[in-house]
């Protein structure tokens, strides 16, 4: 079960090597001052798949996405996003990147001085450059819909709950319809029922929008709902890989531990 | 304690370097395609329209106070008509810019530098830059150059305003009209009085602006960072409002004298 760079066991989606390879990533480092946090990250994550990301707090699992969009860049190694090396791109292709890519942050990160609505426009006027009022506003209704928070969309983000701020923010990347999406830890505070609600809607929208996903949790649940694959994260480096029954009953004690 | 004034020092060199940096990023910005007009507008009518209230407000117990003062000693030399001419010169010159500025200071560039710097808490400008948009453009530009428009404009409300109090003052002791006050505060101003008195509105405008959006922007990601960012662009804008002043004054005392 110990990873090697090898050694890509076929998951529960039917994911062979041969599928094309979004995301590659070879020897990676990054450090904070002294300490290393990123020793040596190995892995590829293939299209249409949802790859989850386990590890303890601290262990630098959120590094491993925030280097993937650009938002940190690595000391050492590959890291190619779309057959993109990241580190090498300039700003405006940097941005091009960016817009294949959803990231949906911890809090949800809605613009606060917004409507709801109006946080789900910003992308598409922005980024999109969409113009015509009526397609805005069909391409709007139809995200919060299918997250289910329509009845919201003149809510400020101050009065939505922790569960329909997740929602609100994933339907303001899921707009652009990027064919990426990273989650930095989407039950994080959340009760039960809404962590299973929020997890189940990953996997949804892996389906619906045939999206690839890097989700990174604490949660076992989500993990067992959303992974296709699972990958441990440990001192810097991968200590297992394979699909959640795989992982979960791994002989190795520091895996198993994390099921416990 | 050499070793905490080199850190000092240290740390105000690296300061001033961001600055450097961030002031290049907003030029570079300001003339990108795609200005948020609407943002801007919005801008406009947060920073300066909600602060028309507490500018007037101030400007007029400003210029009363003051020609309730200036009175006794005016009178004392039998010099008591001149009152008109003190208070506009003092007001429009000097007192009325400053004020308004450090009051904008108080204001404005706190509540710039806490909005930014809780936008930064809670990944909001992250979430903008990751998806592609651009939140220098968005957020930045278009509060800077609110600041620089509002605060001139802010500034002549303030002056008139100020003006007020002082007429309403004079008239508690003795009798003038309001046209004959308004005429000799006019005719005692030049237009060489009043070009350094705008010109440096504008450069108060912008360093209230910019000093908001660089500690707010650039503040740590931690909930104290935003009352420090709140706090020390205060101080920091309150500073460069009178170095600025310094310098229009000794700037425009050369080229008009």
């Amino acid at each position: 079960m110990r990873h090697k760079e090898s050694e890509i066991t076929v998951n529960k989606g039917q994911l062979s090597r041969k599928d094309e390879s979004v995301i590659r990533i070879r020897g990676l480092k990054k450090s904070f001052g002294k300490k290393e946090v990123l020793k040596n990250i190995n892995m590829d994550v293939y299209k249409g798949e949802n790859v989850v990301i386990l590890g303890q707090s601290g262990s630098g699992k959120s590094v491993i996405i925030q280097c993937i969009v650009g938002m940190l860049s690595p000391d050492a190694g590959d890291l190619k996003v779309f057959d993109q090396e990241v580190s090498a791109l300039g700003e405006t292709k940097l941005k091009e990147l960016r817009i294949r890519i959803g990231f949906l942050f911890q809090s949800g990160a809605l613009y606060d001085s917004m409507t709801v609505r109006e946080n789900m426009q910003f992308p598409l006027i922005r980024i999109l450059k969409m113009k015509d009022q009526n397609e805005i506003d069909q391409r709007v209704e139809e995200v919060l819909k299918s997250v289910g928070l329509y009845e919201s969309i003149d809510k400020m983000p101050s009065d939505l709950s922790g569960g329909m701020r997740k929602r609100a923010g994933l339907a303001r990347t899921l707009v652009v319809n990027p064919e990426l999406m990273l989650y930095d830890e989407p039950t994080t505070g959340l009760d039960p029922i809404t962590s299973r609600e929020i997890s189940n809607m990953v996997l949804e929208i892996q389906k619906k929008y045939k999206t690839t996903s890097i989700i990174i949790t604490h949660d076992m649940e989500c993990a067992s709902i959303t992974a296709d694959r699972v990958l441990v994260l440990n001192n810097g480096e991968f200590i297992a890989e394979g699909s959640f029954d795989e992982v979960k009953n791994s002989k190795d004690d520091l895996v198993s531990s994390f099921f416990k | 304690m050499a070793d905490e004034v080199f850190k000092g020092w240290k740390g105000w060199f690296a300061e001033s370097g961001e600055q450097l940096i961030f002031f290049r990023a907003f030029v570079r910005n300001l003339f990108r395609p795609g200005f948020e007009w609407s943002e801007f507008v919005r801008q406009c009518y947060e920073t300066g329209y909600k602060s028309f209230t507490l500018v007037g407000t101030t400007a007029f117990i400003m210029g009363l106070v003051l020609a309730l003062q200036l009175r006794p000693a005016l009178v004392g030399f039998g010099a008591d008509s001149l009152l008109p001419k003190s208070l506009a010169d003092s007001i429009v010159k000097e007192i009325g810019p400053v004020i308004t500025a450090i009051i904008c200071a108080g204001k404005i560039a706190s509540g710039i530098g806490a909005e930014l710097g809780s936008m930064k808490v809670t990944e909001q400008i992250d979430a903008m830059e990751v998806s592609g948009a651009n939140p220098l453009q968005f957020l930045v530009v278009t509060r800077i150059l609110a600041t620089t428009v509002m605060v001139p404009l802010l500034t002549l409300l303030g002056d008139v305003l100020g003006l007020m109090g002082g007429f309403v003052a004079i008239n508690i002791t003795s009798k003038v009209s309001l046209w004959l006050y308004f005429n000799k505060c006019i005719a005692a101003l030049s237009f060489s009085d009043l070009l350094p008195a705008f010109i440096k509105t504008i450069f108060f405008g912008f360093v209230i602006g910019f000093i908001g959006c660089y500690k707010g922007y650039t503040s740590n990601k931690g909930t104290e960072s935003v009352g420090l960012a709140a706090n020390s662009a205060v101080v920091a804008a309150s500073l460069w409002i009178f170095v600025i002043d310094a310098i229009v004054v000794q700037v425009s005392n050369i080229i008009i004298y």
